[in-house]
């Protein structure tokens, strides 16, 4: 009836899982006593998890967003303290079994449920704004793809309560995920949970491209669109060649476990060394998808805070063309050590220096931007400068590492570990912060504190170093990743600094998560409400809009004279927004509660699945099935907005920019 | 989402003609392939060649028919989305087979 679930799955002999649960139980029943004790739910599920609105879905993506990085860090900071004990004959208080899935499940976790899903958070609230539409394309598939990932990240957090985590690190390399060497339900979950959250984030990538290729103002031609949107462009284009080849590989080592086939099994004539070819030719871009927004996001800031406009407009856009077409071309620097020749070896290393060029261009851009500027030390200025720095130190280090005969020694040791967390942290974090601390305001209609901002910058900041700086010296002196306990004294205190680091970084955390209770609480005083939607000066036309904009963004759609459209409006003296009308009635999508259904009937397919629970595998799949039937057969699916109301919102705005013109 | 705004632009769908057409040719390529398998009447070389050529002709044709690529100015996009996909294909094959043959020399691998 349960398949293989049994009450023996429930981990009640682990402590830390015990205690975890109880925390997540506790906080949870808060959570939704309050909602319930102020009578929320009808306005939860009306205005938001039905929603189609693309600045709400983006505001419930960071919220997913940063559950993830707390889950995600949990995961670190545990690693850590684990390596700082289990040292010369100590076990540590993590046996191998645990720390395992930790490593396993912080891999996973922080690259498609924290990056991936603030990314697309980004996309949400900043792309159709930039390009000056309604909406996306597909507002239904955008909501849609909000719980594929939503529900995804939920399974893989109910595989600390029930059963195991996979214990085969975040890309499950056969043999060890087969089910000869993982016969528990590990794998399953990671499998399931990759595989729900990519049709999410393919569904997202198809939606941004066809929004951005279709859907811009009149006027907009390819070289006048913001760098941004150029970025996200091409991380669409990265999604949708990339994450197919991913879903194929995972879906034939699900074929493998659930059907004993062979693909990748040592006997019966697989072969798990494709497996590798085809998990970094997605894996590869996959980088790429995460930092090119990253390079958008700095490309915004640093021209705003310098009060420039970008230097080197084309080259930023080609750089970003051929860092696309160039990531296509390097996967096998992920695994030079498999076995191939030196033929293979030495193009794709080459291949792989050559990125370096246009990434380099792109860095000498942003700072040419600030020479002669008026640099603004904003703190969003702050996490990007904090980026160029630590970024180039990371990439420096990936080009030693792109030299295969280097790789050799340097393959799966603390130092590659230190590389990609330099490149990643410093850069696609570093960026996604910045990123919500640059569009905080339009998303919300107040600016985030800024002292808590630096404040938070500055841990996260040393603590980047303080914590990694060491993994390249333990790499250098042969330790390797994914090591549960050690006897070398050597590497001792170089892992004891690593655990002051994460410690440090778990300080920047706590002063974000101040930095938004502080920006909530005073998100009326004078200083940091967002009148005008456009508090920083800034030149792209999100800002032409109030803050937060209103459902329908651009009562008038703007027409684009220049690069930079808003900045050249507001020096020309052109109003963008048309003020006065003539309104005429806007055309929008219906809310609709599809998306949230078909996630929910996945997350019991890839439940029952996991746990072979046919039964009810078989019912939900029959429930995906009819609710997009159901769905499709919907023609009630928009609705106008009246002249009378656009024209009452707007002139609310007006009316409110004058008063704070006449301060 | 207004009119003169719309991501719904339509391109060039044939009508039921173009379909009828595309499924006679997809129907005559299919009974080929199998007629060449299950009559012997050629070499298994040859055999995995005839049905490798009707099966890039029968790609062609579900492209043409059934996917409405054309020439039009309007489908200037399904064409340049769909040659950058046989680019990034090409690479990746291309790519595997390259890595996949000189591994397997090198460790006497499959």
């Amino acid at each position: 009836m349960l398949g293989r679930l049994s009450f023996a799955d429930i981990p009640v002999d682990v402590p830390i899982l015990v205690g975890t649960f109880l925390g997540v139980a506790i906080i949870g029943i808060t959570v939704l006593g309050l909602i319930t004790y102020y009578g929320k739910w009808g306005y939860l599920w009306k205005e938001w998890f039905t929603s189609v609105d693309h600045k709400r879905l983006a505001i419930m993506y960071v919220v997913v967003g940063l559950l993830a990085l707390a889950r995600g860090f949990a995961d670190a900071i545990m690693m850590r303290t684990q390596l700082a004990l289990a040292y010369a004959g100590n076990p540590g208080y993590l046996p191998p079994h645990h720390y395992d899935q930790i490593f396993s499940a912080h891999g996973t976790i922080m690259i498609f449920f924290m990056a991936m899903v603030i990314m697309t958070a980004l996309f949400n609230l900043i792309v159709p704004l930039q390009i000056g539409a309604r909406d996306v394309a597909f507002p239904f598939l955008n909501n849609l793809s909000f719980w594929m990932t939503t529900v995804a990240f939920a399974l893989i957090n109910l595989s600390l309560f029930v059963g195991e985590f996979s214990q085969c690190g975040w890309l499950a390399y056969p043999p060890l995920s087969e089910t000869q060497f993982s016969p528990g339900v590990g794998v399953d979950y990671y499998i399931w949970a990759v595989q729900l959250s990519g049709v999410g984030t393919l569904l997202t990538g198809v939606n941004f491209f066809v929004t951005i290729v279709k859907m811009r103002a009149p006027g907009m031609t390819w070289m006048k669109l913001p760098v941004f949107c150029w970025t996200a462009l091409c991380a669409c284009v990265l999604i949708m060649v990339a994450f197919p080849v991913l879903t194929v590989a995972v879906a034939l080592l699900g074929l493998d476990r659930y059907f004993g086939m062979h693909f990748f099994t040592n006997d019966g004539g697989g072969n798990q060394m494709l497996y590798l070819d085809l998990i970094w030719a997605w894996g590869h871009p996959e980088v790429y998808i995460l930092i090119i927004p990253a390079f958008g996001v700095f490309s915004e800031v640093v021209p705003t805070f310098s009060e420039k406009p970008l230097f080197g407009y084309a080259t930023m856009v080609y750089a970003t063309c051929a860092i696309m077409v160039l990531s296509f071309l390097v996967w096998v620097h992920h695994f030079f050590t498999m076995g191939a020749g030196a033929d293979v070896n030495a193009f794709f290393g080459i291949m792989t220096m050559v990125i370096s060029i246009p990434t380099g261009v792109k860095l000498f851009n942003w700072m040419f931007t600030m020479y002669k500027g008026r640099v603004e030390f904003h703190a969003t200025m702050y996490w990007a400068i904090g980026f160029m720095i630590t970024f180039s130190i990371g990439g420096m280090t990936g080009v030693m590492m792109a030299i295969p005969a280097a790789d050799f020694v340097l393959h799966n040791s603390l130092f590659l570990i230190a590389h990609f967390h330099n490149v990643i942290i410093g850069g696609v974090y570093f960026g996604y912060v910045c990123g919500m601390n640059f569009w905080a305001p339009k998303a919300l209609g107040f600016k985030f504190n800024e002292a808590w901002g630096k404040r938070a910058f500055w841990c996260w900041f040393v603590g980047f170093y303080v914590a990694f700086m060491p993994l390249y010296v333990l790499g250098f002196d042969g330790m390797t990743r994914r090591m549960n306990h050690y006897d070398n004294p050597a590497w001792y205190p170089w892992m004891l600094v690593a655990e002051v680091g994460a410690v440090l970084i778990f300080f920047g955390i706590a002063c974000q998560l101040i930095q938004i209770y502080v920006s909530i609480r005073d998100r009326n005083l004078a200083e940091n409400v967002d009148v005008t939607g456009d508090p920083w000066n800034a030149r792209s036309l999100e800002w032409s809009t109030s803050s937060p904009p209103p459902p329908y963004n651009f009562a008038i759609i703007p027409h684009i004279h220049e690069l930079d459209a808003f900045m050249h409006d507001k020096e020309n003296g052109i109003d963008t927004r048309h003020a006065g009308g003539p309104y005429e009635p806007i055309h929008m999508p219906k809310n609709t509660a599809a998306g949230f259904f078909i996630g929910a009937f996945s997350f019991v397919l890839g439940f029952a699945a996991i746990w072979y629970i046919w039964w009810l595998a078989a019912i939900a799949l029959v429930g995906v099935f009819a609710t997009v039937i159901a769905r499709s057969a919907n023609h009630d699916v928009d609705y106008y907005i009246p002249a009378e109301e656009v024209a009452r919102i707007e002139n609310e705005h007006s009316r409110k920019l004058m008063a704070q013109a006449a301060e | 989402m207004s009119n003169d705004h719309s991501a719904h632009s339509e391109s060039g769908h044939g009508g039921a003609g173009a379909y009828a057409i595309g499924f006679v040719l997809a129907v005559i390529l299919t009974a080929a392939s199998f007629m060449i398998v299950m009559g012997h009447s050629l070499s298994p070389s040859g055999t995995l060649m005839a049905i490798s050529v009707l099966a890039a002709i029968q790609v062609v044709v579900h492209l043409i028919f059934f996917l409405h690529m054309n020439t039009t100015a309007e489908a200037k996009w399904n064409n340049n989305v769909f040659f950058f996909t046989l680019m990034f294909v090409a690479i990746f094959i291309i790519g595997t087979m390259f890595i996949m043959t000189n591994t397997a020399e090198h460790m006497m691998s499959r």
